[in-house]
């Protein structure tokens, strides 16, 4: 990707001093985006000192859950990357992306579960001497897993979930499929705006009360638990296997991040940004609109899957709370935050938001008393959220990714109102009518 | 002469209102023409049929050598075709550089693998500097096209238009908003276009469609009134009736 040859051939002589933006031409990935070179640097860097820092292979300064907890958090800044495309890129409000997250983890959810309890089982039975048949062991699989919602048959759902590349292929092929008939219903009636985001929402929480049913095969709001424990991994200690994750998932991140800065850098990317400002408009240049949405809703679903399937065993547990409508609206929070539009504002907004929240619920803070009325940082985070999310909103529509703007005296117009509308020409309007 | 379009006994209604009212129009393959019409004569919806945005109740709407019936298309399919559109108010992609919004016209397969793996040849962009050049804007196609100027912008989507090389050309008051100069301009361009395609020009100013001497076709109440050279359908008394009498 990245060539030699970095003297642009198409100079880019910006007028009147402002800094042009990425442009077309003959230089190396790295020299138009030099953003994503920063950041897989400063992603390198961090995993490093994560790494010295954690239980397992250094000093022992990060606790294993804390390491676990960043470990997330790199995963939740993926599936902010796939917000901010679909988002900030394609001004597509998706308020339904967890759903496919959730999905994702869900599915390899089933075969941690399977494949431990499977193990649990053998050693079980092997006890009385005789080495069990293979229905023994079924049965007392779909018992172990399923007594707690009073069934003791495996659902036709788990028929693959003994076999990891079968249940990983399906981590990817569910959440896809799902996004492919929903994208190409809602998009095919060119459903936009605000009644998408609806109906996103709509999707997700169906999803959601579809699965607290105990009867939907994934046992009902109890979830799946013990995801922690990998099999034929249970003599290793959680140390090394956290540590483990997070490394899968730093470069998860950082995969993600190239594909997208590259997906975003060319002429798709200004596709999508032209549908996001006027798409009405490239339909009349001959893209198909349409089919470029259900492209990006389509893709977009499949790295949340991909986040989510690095995610869940670090968390341990997923239950369908999980794809409640607000964790897809938190994301969206997230990304606003960050900054839309651009992909390191994403990863900024995710972080740093998800960390802050991890902390003010986490208890340990202490009450701050303000006279009759007590500040516990439980019950008020997601107040301060709700302000902060509207004061970005209001005051800083670039995000935290904006300061970047300031510190690189990138001049951005001072302009009121959301369409940059065409001026009035009002001389010339009035020479013309003369 | 062949037609490239043709229209015939098209009709919409919208909500009882009927907007085009059996409605027939051909243009050849090379060949300048000018829409007149009071306001509410059906001008805009006959745009919004040929290009596909509207469908029409009755009639047949066929393009090209083939005759390909447009009517089963959608707008994107009816643009890769070959007509092109040009909007009364500059629509350019303001977030985005000159360069760019001519690089998103140029004429390129459209979808979306394609266009992923889609890089600049030396002579896409040698294309898009001669565009630039041919329309004044050479100096500035690394600005974003938002700081341009009205006029700017006006040329700058034609620019874009000439990118796409369609075969028939659909310009919306193309004068409004320019000044005498730009006029003079846009004449010329105009004329020389339709030696190469079919252009067809939706304008209001009387002045501008006799610089344009072309054949004129007058619209009222969604049908045609009276069609030919700008002198023989001033002469017509209905055209004088329904729409000069009044200026």
């Amino acid at each position: 990707m990245a060539t030699t040859s970095s003297v642009p051939k198409y100079p880019t002589g910006g007028a009147g001093g402002v800094k042009p933006p990425a442009s077309y031409g003959n230089r190396s990935f790295f020299a138009r985006n030099p953003s994503a070179l920063i950041f897989i640097a400063c992603l390198a860097v961090f995993t490093l000192v994560v790494t010295l820092a954690s239980e397992a292979y250094g000093g022992g300064f990060l606790s294993t859950s804390f390491v676990k907890t960043l470990g997330k958090t790199l995963c939740l800044s993926l599936v902010a990357l796939a917000m901010d495309l679909i988002w900030g890129y394609a001004g597509i409000l998706s308020l339904g992306h967890m759903a496919f997250f959730a999905l994702g983890g869900y599915m390899i959810g089933m075969w941690l579960m399977y494949a431990r309890t499977e193990e649990i089982v053998v050693t079980a039975l092997s006890q009385g001497g005789l080495p069990a048949t293979p229905e023994e062991v079924t049965q007392g699989i779909a018992n172990q897993i399923f007594g707690v919602v009073g069934s003791s048959d495996l659902p036709a759902i788990w028929s693959f979930a003994y076999s990891l590349p079968l249940q990983l292929s399906l981590a990817l092929a569910v959440p896809g499929l799902l996004a492919l008939v929903f994208g190409w219903l809602a998009f095919r009636s060119r459903v936009t705006g605000v009644y998408l985001s609806i109906l996103t929402q709509a999707m997700t929480l169906a999803l959601a009360l579809y699965l607290f049913q105990n009867d939907s095969g994934l046992r009902g709001n109890n979830g799946l638990s013990g995801l922690q424990n990998l099999p034929g991994l249970g003599q290793t200690s959680q140390d090394l296997v956290s540590i483990w994750f997070f490394w899968a998932s730093a470069l998860a991140l950082g995969l993600g991040y190239l594909t997208l800065a590259w997906v975003v850098s060319g002429k798709f990317g200004s596709v999508i940004r032209a549908i996001r400002d006027d798409e009405a408009r490239v339909r009349f240049l001959g893209y198909p609109v349409e089919v470029y949405k259900l492209f990006l809703f389509t893709l977009t679903a499949l790295i949340a899957a991909l986040a989510g399937v690095l995610y869940y065993p670090q968390a341990g547990i997923i239950n369908p709370a999980e794809l409640a409508p607000i964790a897809s609206i938190y994301l969206a929070v997230w990304v606003a935050i960050g900054g839309r539009g651009r992909l390191y504002g994403a990863v900024i907004g995710a972080a740093f938001v998800s960390l802050l929240s991890s902390l003010f619920t986490s208890g340990r803070l202490p009450d701050i008393r303000l006279g009759p009325l007590p500040l516990n940082w439980v019950d008020w985070w997601l107040v301060i959220l709700g302000l902060a999310f509207v004061a970005v909103t209001l005051f800083a529509p670039k995000g935290i990714g904006g300061l970047f703007d300031r510190f690189l005296r990138i001049a951005t117009p001072d302009r009121k109102g959301a369409p940059l509308g065409p001026d009035d020409g009002s001389l010339q309007e009035q020479e013309a009518q003369q | 002469m062949t037609a490239l379009l043709e229209v015939s006994g098209v009709s919409v209604t919208f909500d009882g209102f009927r907007a085009i009212n059996n409605l027939s129009f051909s243009i050849g393959e090379a060949e300048l023409r000018a829409i007149i019409g009071p306001n509410g004569a059906g001008k805009t919806t006959f745009m919004d049929i040929v290009t596909g945005k509207t469908r029409p109740d009755a009639g047949s709407v066929t393009f090209g050598t083939r005759s390909l019936s447009l009517l089963g298309l959608n707008e994107a399919q009816i643009a890769r075709e070959g007509v092109g559109r040009k909007f009364q108010r500059p629509t350019v992609f303001e977030d985005q550089t000159v360069e760019a919004n001519l690089i998103l016209a140029l004429k390129a397969p459209r979808g979306p693998w394609r266009v992923l793996f889609w890089t600049p040849k030396p002579a896409d962009m040698a294309r898009v500097k001669a565009l630039a050049a041919e329309v004044g804007l050479a100096d500035h196609l690394h600005r974003k096209s938002g700081e341009l100027s009205h006029g700017q912008k006006q040329w700058l989507e034609i620019a874009m238009l000439l990118a796409q090389e369609p075969r028939l050309l659909l310009v919306d008051e193309p004068a409004a908003g320019m000044t005498p100069a730009e006029r003079e301009q846009t004449t010329a361009l105009l004329v020389n276009l339709a030696r190469t395609r079919a252009v067809v020009v939706v304008e209001h100013d009387m002045d501008f469609v006799r610089r344009l001497n072309c054949r004129v076709t007058v619209l009222h109440e969604g049908a045609v009134l009276a069609e030919g050279s700008l002198d023989h359908v001033t002469r017509d008394p209905q055209v004088i009736a329904v729409y000069l009498g009044r200026g």
